[in-house]
């Protein structure tokens, strides 16, 4: 039944972003466009889910380990790096240009729109994409290593 | 400031901060959309069980919606396929090189207060206003 946990806040974070009409791209563009007729409701949003995530991670924070699970898995990465700037450079001009990122993609596919079919399966080829070049490069990175332990 | 609905975003936002808190302490999962979705793309990785819960649960969203009454219409996009495309890719790429989205990185890791989520936003940010800035106001889309 543990499956029911991550089931509900699937359709809360979804009623979340129905609610607050971030599910829409013309919404979110119209926040993004400060230089037409600006609409700062997604900083409300943010604003709002902030105000309630960092006092409750916070208590998750003092808490052992989650309810369902043995651990918590968090991302352990904190530096500044190029892959970091690079990549949310890229996800931005793509955000920019149709007003949608990944979550409101997703929920949209109940729609059934065709536009919304095209730019998840285009979402998924450019994550496949980023996870083969990466594995090409660690393999290739593997391999010079042994090449020089063996020159060595 | 034709459109401002503090109100409704308000509440909309603190449904979305409270389902990534539910998550975290549930699962011990971050409600970062873009890792949680392309883990359903690794063949090899085998904790799909949850993410497919949480994905079915945001797709229901607005089916349930629609059954209560409040039908969500089809989002407006771009008439130019190409355009949809290039995006879709953009964003999946750049969210897995950048190593989250919006959600991730925009509510989590800032919830988090992790630099790294702060630095990702600002710059997605940045880039997204400017690429609407092009295309709106000196392409005149």
């Amino acid at each position: 039944m543990w499956i029911i946990a991550p089931l509900l806040c699937g359709l809360i974070f979804g009623a979340g972003l129905l609610i607050s009409g971030m599910v829409q791209p013309t919404k979110v563009l119209a926040f993004l466009d400060i230089f037409g007729a600006w609409d700062p409701s997604l900083a409300v949003v943010m604003v709002a889910a902030l105000a309630v995530s960092v006092p409750g991670f916070m208590l998750a924070g003092r808490r052992e380990r989650p309810w369902l699970a043995g651990q918590y898995f968090l991302p352990g990465k904190s530096e500044i790096d190029l892959p970091l700037i690079t990549g949310a450079g890229l996800f931005g001009i793509g955000w920019g240009l149709v007003g949608l990122c990944p979550g409101p993609a997703l929920e949209s596919l109940a729609t059934l729109s065709l536009g919304v079919v095209v730019f998840v399966v285009a979402m998924a080829a450019g994550m496949i994409t980023h996870d083969a070049w990466q594995q090409a490069r660690l393999t290739a990175q593997r391999e010079r290593l042994l090449v020089s332990a063996t020159d060595g | 400031m034709a459109d401002f609905t503090p109100v409704s975003a308000a509440i909309g936002g603190a449904l979305i901060g409270f389902s990534a808190v539910l998550l975290l302490l549930s699962t011990g999962r971050i409600a970062g959309v873009s890792g949680i979705f392309s883990g359903l793309l690794n063949l090899r990785s085998e904790d799909k069980g949850w993410r497919i819960a949480f994905i079915a649960g945001l797709i229901l969203a607005p089916v349930i919606a629609d059954l209560i009454g409040y039908g969500m219409s089809p989002p407006k996009l771009p008439s130019s396929w190409a355009v949809i495309v290039v995006a879709g890719l953009l964003v999946g790429f750049g969210s897995r090189l950048g190593g989250g989205c919006t959600s991730g990185h925009g509510i989590c890791g800032i919830g988090r207060l992790s630099p790294r989520s702060v630095a990702a936003t600002v710059i997605f940010m940045v880039t997204a206003i400017i690429t609407v800035a092009i295309t709106r106001h000196v392409l005149g889309g």
